[in-house]
Parts: structure tokens; sequence; C-alpha cells
């Protein structure tokens, strides 16, 4: 049994490989490594309408497809990534991206992590302050509990 | 007790603002189309019924419309079938047809079989109209007012409900025209 196991492993690693292989759904190919990065950048920050919680990029539906050979054809035809996006909001609303963009609707989601931390920041400084402070004058010695 | 009130104020304030998020949150699955209050996209595609005709967007100019995007593969288009059907003899609301990614005779079949409520059906093989239209899931409809104006969209099937409630006095606020 145990002697079996380096096989197992390599067998279960080799099916992981092939796996990853297959879940790569889009096998489109761009003809500039320029081209091929916006490409992969594009569809990794627009949304499958269809599945929603998946980027054009990682979602097999037929929609997706489609939506993805828009953006080739667009990229081809020399339209920006800022194009592009707007060709998906003018359609799909600004939900169709999983970054959204600054407004006044959007604000409190891009500062709000920022403040969170600031706050938390300033709870710690406060609370090392006070223990530091107990620790100073803190000149009782310690009671022998016996159980040294 | 003053060491409490802080952690207890600050957790009241994140229930009323989750409270309030969940009050407001719009249903998961449906997404306020963008188009609403815009120019509907033009399209030019083949009719169903004779595949040499194009339906035009242009043609449709004039008159209140509905625009369902249906296909034969969608489930939930069958479900929403009678309902249209009901639609079009009570309203006389022309409705057209966006028959999407589908088999011309197997969509000329079910029309054969179930009745057509379309005074006319384009034909999107490609999916680029219903791109241009934004719609991600069949079945979806849209109200188009005589100027050619977007003015409601349903995503998922249509009842009599949603019917009298949502679209029926978008209608009435202008005149149907013959009524």
């Amino acid at each position: 049994m145990s002697r079996r196991r380096p096989v197992a492993m390599l067998l279960l690693l080799g099916a992981l490989a092939l796996a990853a292989a297959a879940l790569a759904v889009d096998p489109t190919e761009m003809p500039t490594p320029q081209l091929q990065a916006r490409y992969v950048a594009l569809t990794h920050e627009l949304r499958c309408m269809q599945c929603q919680n998946e980027t054009l990029a990682d979602s097999p539906v037929q929609l997706a497809a489609d939506l993805r050979a828009e953006v080739r054809d667009m990229l081809l035809a020399g339209k920006s990534d800022e194009e592009i996006r707007a060709f998906m909001v003018a359609r799909y609303g600004d939900f169709i991206l999983f970054r959204p963009r600054f407004t006044a609707r959007t604000a409190w989601l891009w500062l709000a992590p920022g403040i969170l931390l600031l706050v938390g920041a300033a709870v710690l400084v406060r609370v090392m302050r006070q223990r530091a402070a107990l620790l100073a004058g803190d000149i009782e010695p310690v009671e022998d509990d016996g159980r040294n | 007790m003053n060491r409490f009130l802080l952690p207890l104020g600050a957790f009241l304030l994140l229930v009323v603002v989750l409270a309030i998020g969940i009050r407001h949150a719009p249903e998961k699955d449906i997404i306020a189309s963008p188009l609403i209050g815009k120019p509907a996209p033009a399209f030019s595609l083949p009719d169903l019924s004779d595949p040499s005709r194009t339906v035009r967007s242009s043609d449709l100019r004039g008159r209140w419309y509905l625009f369902n995007v249906w296909g034969t593969w969608c489930y939930e288009c069958r479900a929403e079938h009678q309902t249209l059907l009901e639609v079009q003899q009570a309203a006389r609301l022309p409705i057209i047809g966006l028959d999407w990614k589908d088999d011309d005779a197997q969509a000329r079949d079910w029309l054969a079989q179930l009745g057509n409520p379309y005074e006319r059906v384009a034909v999107d093989h490609v999916g680029r109209t219903a791109i241009d239209w934004g719609v991600y899931g069949a079945p979806e409809t849209f109200l188009v007012s005589p100027e050619g104006t977007v003015v409601y969209k349903l995503v998922g099937p249509l009842t009599q409900a949603t019917w009298t409630r949502d679209i029926l006095p978008r209608l009435s606020r202008q005149p149907l025209p013959g009524s």
C-alpha cells in the first residue's frame, strides 16, 4: 500500500495538470503579445452576465464566448481598452465591470477600506499605549502561586 | 461600563448599515438595463417566416411594441408563451420576437405548435443584436415607445401580473393606436 503511494500521487498530479488545461475555456490567440496581454486583461475584468460571479475569461457559457469575440474583434479593429469597456457598459451597465469606476455612487466602496484601516490603526495604537502604561505602573511583585 | 459602549455603538451602526443594504438590495438576478430611456438599438435581421425578407428596427417606428427575446432551447420561454398569446390578443400591442441563437426549423415548429403571438420574428443566429440590447438570458422583454425609446425591460418570463403591474400603466400614459 505505502509503496504505491508515490505512483498514485504522480497520477493525481498528472490528472490535475490535465484538468487545468481542460478548464482553460478560452483558446483565443491574438496576433501580437501586446494584443494578447490586453485581451487577457480585459476578459478578466469583465463579468459574465449569465453566471455573474465569473469573468468572461473563465466562463464556458455561449454568451461569454460571444462577448469575448466582441472584445477580440474590437481589439483587432484598433479600439482602446476604454472604448471596449464603454461598449460593454452601454449595453450591460456598470455591473459588467468587476472593477467599479470611481464615481459619486461608488466612492464609499473605494474609500471605506482605507478609512476602516485608519480606524483600526488608531484603536491599535490606543490599546498599545494603555497596555504600556499599565505595565509601567505595575510595581506589585508577582505573587508566588506555588505552581513552580 | 464605558469601554463596552464604543464597540456596542459600532456594532449597532453596522447592524443598521447592513439592514438598510438588505432592505434596498435589488433582486440579485435583475440588473437594471442602461438602455432604459435610450433609443432602442437598431437591427436589420432576416424574418423567421421568410428569410429572404428583412426585419428592420426602423420599420417599427411610430407605434408601441414589445420586443421579446426567446429561443426554443429556452425552458422559461415555453412558460411565458401562453401569456404572450393572451397579451397579444387582449392589447392589440404588436410583439416583435427576437429568435436568439436558435434553429430556424425548430423555431417555426414551435410557433406552429404553440401558436404565434409575434407580428414578426427577427432571427439572430450570431447573437450580435442580442448583445446590442444587453440581453443576458432568455426570456427578456422590452417595451419600446413610438419614438423608438426603450421604456421598460423585464428579465424572466412575462406573467399576467407583471403585464398589469409594470407594462399596462406605462402604455396607458399614451393612447394605443386604434384605441
